[in-house]
């Protein structure tokens, strides 16, 4: 499978009189590397979120690691998603889990073993410097440290394709350059597709990398 | 802490809908208990005048379930003053023969009234004493207390079914997020709703436990007891293989239902 994202006119809208992506094409081969920017409002979470299946489009055709979004069944659905790692913009972490139950998650569904699990939440908990933190609850953290957790569990199963929505919106520097690592990591070692949506596109990057933008809602290569 | 706050909304909600029940149930089973003492008690008495076979009598009525003959002796005895005795025997010849049936529960005035018409209908029976009276009285009193418990019983179902209803939507409101969380990264519907049905189960389980000491306590409390010898019946206020059977069943029904309709009720949101 060469590309991972292959979309084909695609249309995205909440509703029939608005239009927020309108017929717009990408390509983007497995293994690289995307980051998305827009205005705040354009429309790069609701570009995630088609790619994810949570949002249909409306017209053209939209294929995510083989799979055609449009009309696909519930359980090929489910297969896809395991396949693929989540940073929410909002994080979306159970608020009745412990951070370590929440990064938990992606390997409980795939079925993992639980000594190869412990083992996978201990390192990305070392990685995101969350270690101490293992038994809080979200909402005991800052915002922040949440949203290091949402990075771990997107990482925990090693996905093929991770979809990052502003990964490091609320990070100080010294942090950013944790999650930057952790995606560029992901990506050289493990060949995984890593698209980011970002206001900021760090000055140094250890990959090539493509960039789109999105504006007026239509999807432009940037480099 | 935390978990404890999880289980006590839905372990109380069902709690109360379990202990309703098996109030209404020991009511009933009061009322069925009172019927029973008082069948034993209310007779007819007939008088006839041939000496009847029993046989016969029963087969006037099927309500009938058995006959006593009164010896008129110790009111002829009471009678006696100076009695010779050859005068004694043959007032006792004399006299017509009365007869008590007792019957095999506690009738309706209908069937009272049926029974007396059957009975005046024999040949040989000359009066039917059915105390009629006392009778409709007493079974009109029965009538209303079964009437208040029926009411009493049918409010705590209105209420518990409010209960259920609002305890529906916190779990609804609770559970969603997660299920929809899961759901993003590929949760199969049966393992998104694995943690709900366990919890429902699990509560369920708590719940039942819970009455099962409640009623053991409730069954063995003197004070209770007391209550139920001084109205003179004898009932089991909580069985503890079948009542509790029942009881853990429609716990563990209505817990799953509970959940069920969470399930399918949950929508993925975009
Ligand atoms: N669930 C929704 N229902 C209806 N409209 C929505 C929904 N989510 C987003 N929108 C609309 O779609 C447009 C694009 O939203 P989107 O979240 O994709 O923007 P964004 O580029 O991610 O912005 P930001 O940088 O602020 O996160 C906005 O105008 C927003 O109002
Ligand atoms: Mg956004």
């Amino acid at each position: 499978m060469d590309k991972v994202i292959v979309a084909k006119d695609i249309s995205l809208a909440y509703s029939d009189n608005e239009t927020i992506i309108n017929q717009a094409n990408i390509s983007i081969p497995s293994g690289s590397f995307v980051f998305i920017t827009g205005a705040s409002g354009s429309g790069k979470s609701t570009l995630l979120k088609s790619l994810y299946g949570a949002l249909k489009p409306k017209q053209g055709s939209l294929i995510v690691g083989g799979v055609e979004l449009s009309g696909v069944s519930k359980s090929k659905l489910n297969f896809l998603r395991r396949h693929i790692g989540i940073v929410f913009q909002d994080y979306k972490l159970v608020k009745e889990w412990t951070i370590e139950k929440n990064i938990m998650l992606p390997l409980i569904i795939n079925g993992y073993e639980k000594n190869v699990t412990q083992n996978q939440v201990d390192s990305l908990l070392k990685h995101v410097r969350l270690k101490h933190q293992s038994g809080k609850y979200p909402l005991e953290l800052s915002g922040g440290e949440q949203q290091r957790v949402a990075m771990a569990r997107a990482l925990s199963h090693n996905p093929i394709l991770i979809l990052a929505d502003e990964p490091t919106g609320n990070l100080d520097d010294y942090s950013s350059g944790l999650i930057w690592n952790l995606l560029e990591g992901a990506n050289i070692q493990l060949k995984t597709t890593v698209i980011v949506v970002t206001h900021h596109i760090p000055e140094t990057m250890n990959v090539e990398y493509k960039h789109f933008h999105i504006e007026y809602g239509s999807i432009h290569e940037v480099n | 802490m935390k978990s404890i706050k999880n289980h006590l909304s839905l372990v109380i909600a069902l709690l109360s809908i379990l202990f309703s029940m098996q109030v209404f149930v020991v009511a009933d089973r009061s009322i069925d208990a009172y019927k029973e003492t008082l069948a034993h008690k209310y007779s007819v008495v007939i008088v006839s005048q041939k000496t009847l076979i029993d046989e016969d009598i029963l087969k006037i009525n099927d309500i009938v379930a058995s006959v006593e003959e009164l010896k008129p002796d110790a009111v002829i005895e009471r009678l006696n003053s100076g009695m010779s005795k050859k005068n004694m025997e043959l007032l006792k010849v004399t006299l017509p023969k009365f007869y008590k049936l007792h019957l095999k529960y506690y009738p309706t005035p209908n069937e009272v009234k049926k029974l007396t018409k059957d009975l005046i209908g024999h040949t040989s029976i000359k009066k039917v004493e059915d105390f009629s009276h006392t009778h409709d009285t007493t079974y009109k009193l029965l009538l209303l207390f079964k009437g208040v418990v029926t009411v009493f019983a049918l409010c705590i179902f209105v209420v518990t079914t409010l209960l259920i209803f609002k305890e529906l939507r916190i779990w609804q409101f609770k559970h969603t997020e997660r299920m929809s969380i899961m759901g993003l990264f590929g949760a199969p519907l049966w393992l998104r709703s694995a943690v709900l049905f366990r919890l429902a189960i699990v509560d369920a389980i708590i719940a039942s436990v819970l009455a099962y000491g409640v009623f053991t306590y409730i069954s063995m409390s003197p004070w209770i007891l007391e209550q139920f010898t001084s109205i003179g019946i004898e009932i089991v206020i909580f069985d503890s293989v079948l009542d509790f059977m029942k009881l853990s069943m429609i716990a563990v029904g209505l817990s799953i239902l509970l959940a069920s309709m969470i399930v399918l009720g949950h929508k993925e949101e975009v």
